[in-house]
């Protein structure tokens, strides 16, 4: 088992608002995390960093043995090119809490299109994996819908095929139940789940499912401030924290857990 | 009226023209508009800058004025056009620089979570535009290109001034033939209504046809 994400004293502000101080962390080669925490405490940021989608104002990130925000050029750390972006991105997909998918392509085609021009994958291959994704997530017969006709928590679950199709190392979870009616969040959690347990996929989920964390995780990290205050395994966080900030996070859930 | 109506052929061959100069010039205004329109988007400042300068000028000096010096100053610099070919650069020009601020408004307007979904399936910046976001924007762009149309259907009667034989030129022609005043006018006036309204028609038509079976109102909403 090899580190496949290392952050190295990774600091992130907002304008005046810090929310990730000096953070170490690292995840090994096939751990699935939950990232809990209230709101605003950094969980989501970690994601968007690892997306590219926020860069870092210091310290380092390492994915999969590379720079993720730096370019080695003659022994001298430089900020990523695009281009160097661009490479590091083919190992990471993230699946968002609004779901975001394309909402003019049918849902085969969501799942087809990023395949044929991103993995060069011809168009029959692609299509039988969409087939098979979608099977995997339990939306057989919903080809040649568009996102529009279908609930939350079924576009959320072509929005998970969407990125396995893509064969991540990592794959990123973000809240991504949190904009999802009660009724159809089990759907989504259930998938994840099996998911979990069937890949060797690195997995890093932000959640506030506390039940699905201790399920789904092998380690969970309790954020505030910008800081991991407490990290272990599931049993451990939620049944014994050690740090008085954890057991007032979780005394919210009490009854939910 | 009868006098007019002898005309009919010199007006049918107006509005055969009419027609023409607002197809070709709708062709080049179109390709002006993407093209002005996606270069302001650009990573390259100079691009973007030039986009800018383009818009403003052409926005901001009289269609006539365009014309005349399309017609009459580019000559002088040695560049020979046709009247049909200088009415057709021009209004093409013209109305391309408030095409380019349409097809800009409509892209802009596709939300930052398409633009995240894009790049978190490694899409590059060519396939973010080309495969994403210009899909999303076209059917937002329809029904205000229908108005620029009818914009640029009015637009071309200025160039009668250039003396290309469309419709208004016609009118001009019987006016200065029959000493009538008020039926030839009238007549063009209703032959421009007929045109704008089946290009209203026809617009209709493909705006209804971009939005069957898709909802880009609501990209990455619930």
């Amino acid at each position: 088992m090899n580190k496949i994400i290392e952050f190295q004293g990774v600091s992130k502000s907002f304008g005046d608002l810090q929310v990730l101080e000096n953070l170490n962390l690292h995840v090994m080669s096939g751990e699935k995390l939950a990232l809990i925490g209230p709101s605003g405490s950094g969980k989501t940021t970690i994601l968007r960093i690892l997306m590219t989608l926020e860069p870092i104002d210091s310290g380092i990130v390492m994915v999969d043995g590379d720079y993720l925000w730096h370019q080695k050029t003659d022994n001298k750390l430089e900020p990523a090119s695009e281009k160097h972006l661009h490479k590091m991105r083919q190992n990471i997909c993230m699946v968002f809490q609004q779901f975001n998918l394309f909402p003019h392509l049918t849902v085969v085609d969501n799942i087809v299109q990023p395949q044929v021009l991103i993995k060069k994958s011809n168009k029959n291959d692609a299509l039988n994996k969409a087939e098979e994704l979608l099977a995997l997530v339990g939306l057989e017969g919903k080809e040649s819908q568009y996102p529009h006709q279908l609930s939350g928590g079924q576009q959320q679950r072509v929005a998970i095929a969407r990125a396995l199709a893509m064969d991540p190392k990592i794959m990123l979870f973000d809240e991504v139940t949190s904009a999802l009616d009660p009724e159809l969040v089990d759907e989504v959690l259930t998938v994840l789940h099996q998911l979990a347990e069937s890949t060797d996929t690195t997995m890093l989920t932000v959640t506030h499912e506390m039940n699905f964390a201790r399920d789904f995780a092998d380690r969970v990290l309790f954020f505030d401030k910008g800081k991991i205050v407490e990290s272990g395994p599931p049993d451990m966080i939620f049944t014994n924290p050690k740090e008085a900030r954890t057991r007032d996070f979780l005394k919210n859930f009490i009854g939910k857990i | 009226m009868n006098e007019v109506l002898t005309f009919s052929p010199i007006l049918i061959e107006g509005t055969i023209t009419t027609i023409e100069l607002t197809i070709a010039s709708a062709i080049v205004a179109l390709l002006i508009s993407f093209i002005v329109g996606l270069a302001r988007f650009s990573r390259h400042r100079f691009v973007r800058w030039t986009a800018v300068v383009y818009l403003e000028f052409f926005r901001g000096t009289s269609a006539i004025v365009q014309m005349f010096f399309m017609y009459y100053v580019l000559p002088l610099l040695g560049v020979n056009l046709s009247p049909l070919l200088a009415g057709v650069i021009a209004c093409g020009l013209n109305i391309g620089a408030y095409g380019s601020e349409i097809v800009r408004a409509a892209v802009q307007s596709i939300g930052r979570p398409q633009h995240e979904a894009a790049i978190s399936l490694n899409y590059n910046s060519y396939q973010l535009y080309r495969y994403v976001l210009i899909p999303q924007a076209i059917p937002m762009m329809i029904p205000t290109f229908g108005n620029l149309l009818i914009e640029l259907l009015k637009l071309t009667a200025v160039a009668s001034l250039i003396t290309i034989s469309d419709l208004t030129f016609m009118a001009q022609i019987i006016r200065v033939q029959t000493a009538l005043t008020l039926e030839p006018f009238l007549v063009i006036l209703v032959i421009y209504f007929a045109i704008s309204s089946i290009l209203i028609a026809m617009t209709n038509l493909i705006a209804k046809k971009f939005s069957k079976g898709r909802n880009t109102m609501q990209a990455g909403g619930n």
